[in-house]
């Protein structure tokens, strides 16, 4: 069986600045990471492949050759391949792009060794948007599968898998048959420490490189700034939220406080028209 | 099967990575470790680099590596409460090549630096830990990670994890550190504006000034501060024996504090934002306190040798240079193919033949006589800020007269036999 994993390198949105004139990020403050999701799903290849056996693990990145980095990290996790493709004919893509170059990418795999799974992170933490791994599964025409916090079943031999699919308020459990598509959340499972053979493999690989000229059948009008067709209208900063206002004192006091400022300051709340 | 490398270098500083490239560069298969996420994010140095050390290891290195500002400015400051006396020496000739010595960031220094070893073929892993030496009939043959399937192994294992080399202290070749063996620094690198720098410490962008500063930054202990210059930031820190500290009862971080807003200090750092702060502790101890550096299959170092010479605030290159020594050791080991304590002692001899070895016997009482004569930090700072203060001031007293009036203050406070004594006893630790 064999598991395609899609990993974006991502900036640390933990600690990263904004520049306050444009209102992009500033990509320089941070550091450029394994998107958390992503990771998270390289981990859940790896736990499917103590499984069963059976599996063997291809990463697949589109980004700058210093995605290495990302291909290598996840190489740590448990992959046993890495793809990158990198080209300036790549750049300034939005999903829609991403995830035409991403399938591209994909059939190119699958002619080497077929493709049973793709997993995705559920989505990236500098875009936030989602949509790149149903675009995938849609121009591969298999069935996506959105968030998915539990493989409960894997078989091999009916091609099938099952998961649960998270859904607000309860869980959606899915039996899909291979190949398809899954994007999942964090709680899917915890990232393991990896075991030292794998640090020492990841260190020495080096990833299989493709440019848009290694790709076959592309429609390069697709690619990159001149496929997309999204505009962004406005960016910027949400406020900071301010910390509420704290009553001290006596209960008494507190309640007292607390009625003068629901009704002096806040007296629309009560408002009858 | 746990793989077999040439050499294990634990720890990515400039002593481990001296070594792993240049083992890597003749031909030797190493294997890097470092704790961190990546090397540098644990180091913490005040921020000089030497030109020589490094240079030697990677010729013109300043057309690539990772530097701030050359230091063409060194000044010294004897620092009481509202007044300091200063000398020091600015040379443009410092600001050419070949350099005297450089400030620099650790992170991304380290990072660069590792980062050409990688280059020679050192393979490099971070975020582990080696826990342990792997001891096999009395001889070092490899480490333990903290990974699953954590077992390395290798001919010499090089310990390079720093001032508290657990691996060392594992291995019996030293114990804890008494608290007048290590110093404990604080530091923080304050985020400024070229201009201001350039302004404040009259420089060009080019160029950086160094100042180290003795008395009241200390408030009267063994330490000293620095105050160092990069590009758009500036590095300020203060460190005393951890001894001095447990004495006088004081904490690093409010001694930083009050550095930071001693009135000759203030109006420098003005403006500024922190941007970074960063403890570690330093190994003084000097000469007597370098461990055994050699046994069957393993080397010692840079700090985990304790090789600082903390009167010149030299570190980085001492670390630099035994990292290249330890190499050429194990090279010469690797040709006989015997890596015995005997055979990398060839180390042990050329570390103590080197500057390094003879510059910490030189001050080997230094650090001792001063802790133990609190007199010259606590009492003649001062006495010189007052001398010097008396003496330029203008009042209508002759200055033959004034001279008379110091001495006297000066002998007149401790007796001329003391002051005698006391000269005498520093020209001694220093000579």
């Amino acid at each position: 069986m064999h598991i395609v994993v899609c990993v974006k390198q991502v900036p640390d949105t933990k600690i990263i600045k904004i520049n306050p004139k444009t209102n992009t990020l500033d990509r320089r403050s941070a550091p450029a990471i394994l998107n958390p999701y992503d990771a998270h799903a390289v981990q859940e290849a790896v736990r499917m492949k103590r499984l069963i056996k059976n599996v063997y693990i291809s990463v697949l990145s589109m980004g700058p050759p210093q995605a290495n980095a990302i291909i290598k990290k996840s190489l740590e996790i448990g992959a046993d391949e890495g793809y990158l493709i990198s080209d300036r004919a790549f750049a300034g893509a939005d999903t829609l792009a991403t995830s035409y170059a991403l399938s591209k990418a994909l059939e190119k795999i699958a002619s080497i060794r077929p493709i049973d799974m793709i997993l995705c992170g559920k989505h990236a933490i500098d875009g936030d948007t989602g949509q790149v791994g149903p675009g995938i599964a849609r121009r591969l025409d298999i069935p996506p599968v959105t968030n998915v916090i539990e493989v409960t079943e894997l078989s091999e031999k009916d091609q099938t898998v099952v998961v649960k699919r998270k859904l607000s308020g309860g869980y959606q459990l899915l039996r899909i048959q291979m190949p398809c598509l899954l994007t999942v959340e964090k709680e899917i499972n915890e990232i393991e420490y990896s075991p030292l053979p794998n640090m020492l493999k990841a260190a020495r690989y080096e990833p299989v490189v493709w440019t848009v000229n290694d790709l076959q059948d592309v429609d390069r009008t697709q690619l990159g700034l001149k496929g997309s067709p999204t505009i962004v209208g406005k960016m910027f900063t949400p406020p900071k939220h301010e910390g509420g206002k704290r009553l001290e004192g006596s209960a008494d006091e507190q309640v007292k406080d607390l009625i003068t400022c629901l009704l002096e300051e806040k007296k629309e709340l009560f408002y009858v028209k | 099967m746990p793989e077999k490398f040439d050499v294990i270098v634990v720890g990515a500083g400039p002593a481990g990575t001296s070594c792993a490239y240049t083992c890597a560069k003749n031909g030797l298969k190493v294997l890097q470790i470092e704790r961190g996420e990546y090397p540098g994010s644990k180091n913490v140095m005040g921020g000089v680099l030497y030109r020589k050390q490094m240079e030697e290891i990677i010729p013109e290195f300043w057309k690539e590596a990772p530097l701030e500002r050359p230091v063409i400015e060194q000044r010294f400051w004897m620092m009481d409460k509202e007044s300091t006396v200063s000398f020091g020496y600015k040379g443009l000739e410092w600001g050419k090549e070949p350099y005297n010595n450089f400030t620099v960031l650790r992170a991304p220094f380290d990072q660069w630096f590792a980062a050409k070893g990688v280059e020679q073929g050192v393979l490099l892993i971070n975020e582990t830990v080696a826990n342990e030496c792997i001891v096999e009939n009395g001889k070092v043959v490899g480490v333990r990670t903290d990974r699953p399937d954590g077992d390395v192994y290798a001919d010499v294992v090089v310990l390079a994890d720093g001032v508290n080399s657990l691996l060392g202290k594992q291995l019996g070749f030293h114990k804890e550190f008494r608290p007048d063996e290590v110093a404990l620094t604080v530091m923080e690198v304050i985020n400024l504006s070229k201009e201001k720098i350039n302004d404040r410490f009259n420089l060009e962008d080019n160029q950086g000034c160094t100042i180290e500063i003795f008395g009241d930054s200390t408030k009267g202990n063994l330490g000293t501060a620095f105050i160092y210059t990069n590009k758009e930031s500036i590095n300020i820190g203060v460190g005393t024996t951890l001894s001095s500290m447990i004495k006088a009862k004081l904490k690093p971080y409010d001694l930083l504090d009050y550095l930071k807003n001693h009135s000759m200090v203030k109006p420098l750092l003005s403006g500024g934002e922190s941007a970074e702060y960063l403890a570690h502790l330093i190994p003084e101890g000097g000469y007597h306190s370098v461990p055994k550096v050699a046994g069957n299959g393993v080397i010692v170092v840079g700090d985990a040798a304790q090789l600082v010479n903390a009167i010149h605030r030299e570190g980085s290159n001492m670390a630099m240079a035994s990292g290249k020594m330890a190499a050429e050791a194990i090279i010469r080991a690797k040709e006989k193919n015997d890596f015995s304590e005997a055979s990398l002692n060839s180390y042990r001899e050329a570390l103590y033949n080197s500057f390094i070895m003879k510059d910490l016997e030189k001050y080997k009482d230094a650090a001792h006589t001063f802790e133990h004569h609190p007199q010259y930090f606590k009492e003649y700072i001062p006495m010189v800020n007052q001398a010097m203060s008396k003496f330029f001031t203008v009042d209508g007293t002759p200055k033959r007269e004034k001279q008379k009036q110091i001495m006297r203050s000066v002998t007149g406070t401790k007796g001329t036999f003391k002051v005698i004594q006391d000269v005498y006893r520093a020209w001694k630790a220093v000579k």
